[in-house]
């Protein structure tokens, strides 16, 4: 694939993830961000957003995994995931965050093991495509091209 | 407003504190006032906050998160008036209810804005304690 074509996939595979709400216009905020300064904020934000996700899913797993939920535990969890969600756009997760906290305020546990799967469901999806993304802005800074900026026009 | 347009506020030596224990958060945050020329430093919470200004150091503009452990926003921002700091805070939380925003107010915020923190919200912050002057 050539260099002009690794771009066009990369524009088309951005625009797809807008499209399809796994991000939002937060992500545009952080790539506005990026600078010459620091080339690879956007992927080190992302990187700890990873980190931090992964941490707080095996605590909520803990968490709802007791015999006695403690929802005083549960809450700040699923607050701090919306949190972190919102701030680097991840749309989906957010917006599952957002119905988990509602379950956790009725302290329904039942509903609450279903909301932390589709959290769960909507963070590897939303991991999965982002990694996806760099490795495709990798290969064309590999192959000597600049990334192209995103044009959604929606 | 284009990457390429944002105001660089470098000269006007402004500093300040971001207040939150989420590292993403902070990252942004940081990232966010430095990309304006604003010199900045992270604590982790409301008790590292006041610390921080017990020590000496001063701040023109705090940016102050609601939910933290050991000492939240709102105590913190409380804490901060009664020993005479004088400096523009700014509450940004994702809590937006009418009660949890009333109260943080009253704590003695002098602006809040919803997360996520955007370059436009925080020039809106800037534009409304006269740090930044649209031209």
């Amino acid at each position: 694939m050539d260099l002009v074509q690794m771009q066009k996939s990369l524009q088309d595979y951005t625009k797809s993830l807008f499209l399809e709400g796994i991000l939002d216009s937060q992500f545009l905020q952080l790539q506005q961000l990026q600078d010459e300064s620091n080339p690879d904020f956007v992927s080190q934000v992302v990187t700890l957003f990873f980190q931090d996700s992964d941490r707080i899913l095996n605590d909520l797993s803990l968490s709802l995994g007791q015999q006695v939920v403690d929802f005083k535990k549960v809450d700040p969890h699923v607050h701090q995931l919306k949190g972190s969600s919102s701030s680097i756009g991840a749309q989906r997760v957010k917006n599952a965050c957002v119905v988990f906290r509602n379950f956790c305020e009725q302290q329904n546990v039942e509903a609450c093991h279903r909301c932390l799967q589709q959290v769960k469901q909507e963070y590897y999806l939303v991991k999965n495509r982002l990694e996806t993304l760099f490795k495709l802005e990798q290969q064309i800074v590999a192959s000597g091209g600049m990334i192209p900026a995103v044009e959604l026009g929606f | 407003m284009t990457r390429e347009e944002l105001p660089n506020l470098a000269e006007s030596k402004l500093t300040a504190l971001v207040v939150d224990d989420n590292f993403v958060n902070q990252s942004i945050h940081q990232k966010l006032l430095a990309r304006l020329g604003i010199t900045n430093e992270v604590v982790c919470n409301g008790k590292e906050a006041v610390d921080a200004h017990c020590s000496g150091r001063n701040y023109d503009l705090i940016l102050m998160d609601m939910d933290m452990p050991i000492m939240n926003g709102i105590q913190a921002t409380k804490r901060l008036r009664e020993m005479g700091i004088e400096s523009k805070i700014a509450g940004v939380t994702t809590r937006a209810n009418e009660g949890e925003k009333k109260e943080f107010m009253e704590a003695g915020l002098n602006d809040f804005q919803e997360k996520p923190l955007t370059i436009s919200k925080l020039l809106s912050i800037l534009h409304k304690f006269d740090f930044y002057v649209q031209t």
